[in-house]
């Protein structure tokens, strides 16, 4: 399934900006082995690319079968209110990991993502591994790390009904899910939120964060994002 | 899905968390309520929310004197205070709205067949898609808008028309009737989902007909529709598709790269 193609920026807008800024900080490493062909010692495997990883400080890591390092809930009780846990939680990710899945990794930074890539590449796992992010800097990272592109996919963004869309802000915080299993309706929200100083940009991505159910979220971005739609210099 | 009214609250919490906006509180119960036509199953809401399992009783006089007072709930607004949230049993059709719209399904308990492939993302080990090929997932319905099946089939009738192959291991090809027309089954029609993915495999030549025709039948259609497309790079590491993507003026900013790490080694070690 694909779950982190259609990425909305500026640059799939209908009638976009001459010079749209570049996504600097939104590059998603994810691994996939295929049945019969690589799948063997699996969980070793995945687990071996998230501990990797790791080292690079990543801003979110996911099991496409369990969700990322941020997830729900289903045993809360009142006191969450007034003490409930925002961290992080990538051990539980790659400690859950139990069979077929995708794992990915997300950087907030072009340089961690290439030493991730570079470091992959000496550990050859043997999986097929994808940068999903904008496609010169996917280039310009295998040039780097002395890789061979196999092959490329580009998202050509929106048809149809374009103007069922919500806003631009609204579509890059929502298509960080690209299951969509992040509301439009619950972005606005917490954007409004922040806005009324009822909670921080970095509680309201970490709220978002929770929805996505592949830990492809990148809750850095979203923090950027949301401070610039609430104009905040906080 | 349904929200159980004995122990729903009525906090509003799941209002805004539902992607395609079905549920509403109706102010004659006083509880939330999911409109069962526009629900796609997609689970967003039972599995995405946090749960804390309060006494409902409690939490209504405890709303009810707050609000004699005008005090703010103020909740934390990813969770459902009572568990009120619950999933039903899906019959047929209706559980393609699962299978097509909740990513976490366990698929062979929606009795259709195929996933979606894995595209170009392990192309390296499998070879679906050659140099000289392009491969076209053509999805309707993300994000966030959703779409009914009678939609789709008006886009793959037209592809098949074409004279595109689909992609055979995909669930909505699983449910064509007649995929050389592009046909799906009737009794599926009316059904409402996230999001489909329709894969078809062309010569890379035919890659700027295929998106013309995929954009003047956008405009025939009640949803969105969002196009990837994908080669295999020659030897050097180019593609000859961006050059071609460009004349045809799309922005093809971002995407995918396969780097080519993938190998066999079931084999290698049988
Ligand atoms: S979140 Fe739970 S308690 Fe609140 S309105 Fe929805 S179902 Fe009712
Ligand atoms: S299952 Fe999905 S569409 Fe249905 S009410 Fe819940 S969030 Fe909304």
């Amino acid at each position: 399934m694909t779950n982190t193609l259609h990425r909305y920026s500026e640059h799939y807008a209908l009638e976009p900006a001459p010079n749209p800024a570049p996504v600097r900080d939104d590059y998603i490493v994810f691994a996939m082995a295929s049945r019969g062909i690589n799948d063997d010692d699996l969980v070793e495997k995945y687990r071996g690319f998230l501990h990797l990883a790791l080292k690079h400080k990543p801003v979110n890591i996911g099991d496409a079968t369990k969700g990322g390092a941020l997830r729900p809930r289903q045993d809360m009780n009142p006191t969450a209110h007034w003490r409930r846990g925002h961290q992080p939680d990538p051990e539980q990710v790659i400690a859950g990991i139990e069979g077929h899945t995708t794992v990915a990794a997300v950087f907030d930074n072009y340089a961690a993502m290439e030493a991730f890539v570079e470091e992959l590449k000496a550990a050859d796992l043997g999986i097929s591994v994808n940068i999903s992010a904008p496609m010169a800097e996917a280039e310009r990272c295998c040039r780097d790390a002395g890789i061979v592109r196999h092959s490329v996919e580009y998202s050509l963004g929106f048809r149809g009904r374009v103007d069922k869309l919500p806003d631009a802000k609204t579509l890059e915080l929502s298509t960080m899910c690209g299951h969509g299993m992040l509301s439009a309706d619950f972005v606005r929200k917490m954007v409004d939120w922040v806005k009324e100083n009822r909670r921080t940009p970095a509680e309201a991505a970490r709220y978002m964060a929770r929805f996505c159910t592949c830990g492809v979220f990148n809750v850095s971005r979203a923090e950027r994002i949301i401070r610039k739609a609430c104009a905040l210099q906080r | 899905m349904k929200i159980d009214p004995d122990k729903c609250v009525a906090c509003g919490n799941c209002v805004a968390v539902c992607p395609m906006g079905a549920i509403h509180i109706d102010p004659e119960v006083g509880r939330a309520v999911v409109d069962q036509d526009e629900c796609v199953e997609c689970f967003a809401c039972y599995r995405g929310m946090s749960k804390e399992h309060l006494n409902p009783v409690m939490v209504r006089a405890i709303r009810k004197t707050a609000r004699l007072f005008r005090f703010r709930f103020d909740p934390e607004p990813d969770i459902c205070p009572t568990d009120a949230i619950v999933p039903q049993d899906l019959a047929w059709p209706r559980i393609v709205r699962r299978a097509f719209s909740d990513p976490q399904v366990p698929h062979e308990s929606t009795g259709i067949h195929g996933r979606g492939t894995a595209e170009v993302k392990t192309n390296d080990v499998t070879a679906r898609v050659n140099e000289g090929e392009a491969g076209f997932v053509v999805e309707f319905g993300r994000p966030g808008v959703g779409t009914r099946f009678r939609d789709i089939e008006r886009v793959t009738a037209a592809l098949a028309e074409l004279g595109v192959e689909f992609e055979t291991n995909n669930p909505v090809t699983s449910l064509m009737r007649d995929p050389s027309r592009g046909l799906l089954r009737g009794d599926i029609l009316g059904e409402k989902i996230l999001s489909a993915i329709v894969e078809i495999k062309t010569k890379l030549e035919q890659v700027p007909a295929v998106l013309r025709r995929i954009k003047d039948l956008g405009r025939e259609v009640d949803t969105v529709i969002s196009v990837g497309v994908s080669t295999r790079c020659d030897t050097e590491g180019n593609d000859s598709l961006r050059g071609m993507l460009e004349r045809e003026g799309y922005a093809a900013y971002r995407g995918k790269t396969n780097l080519g790490l993938g190998r066999v080694t079931v084999r290698n070690e049988a």
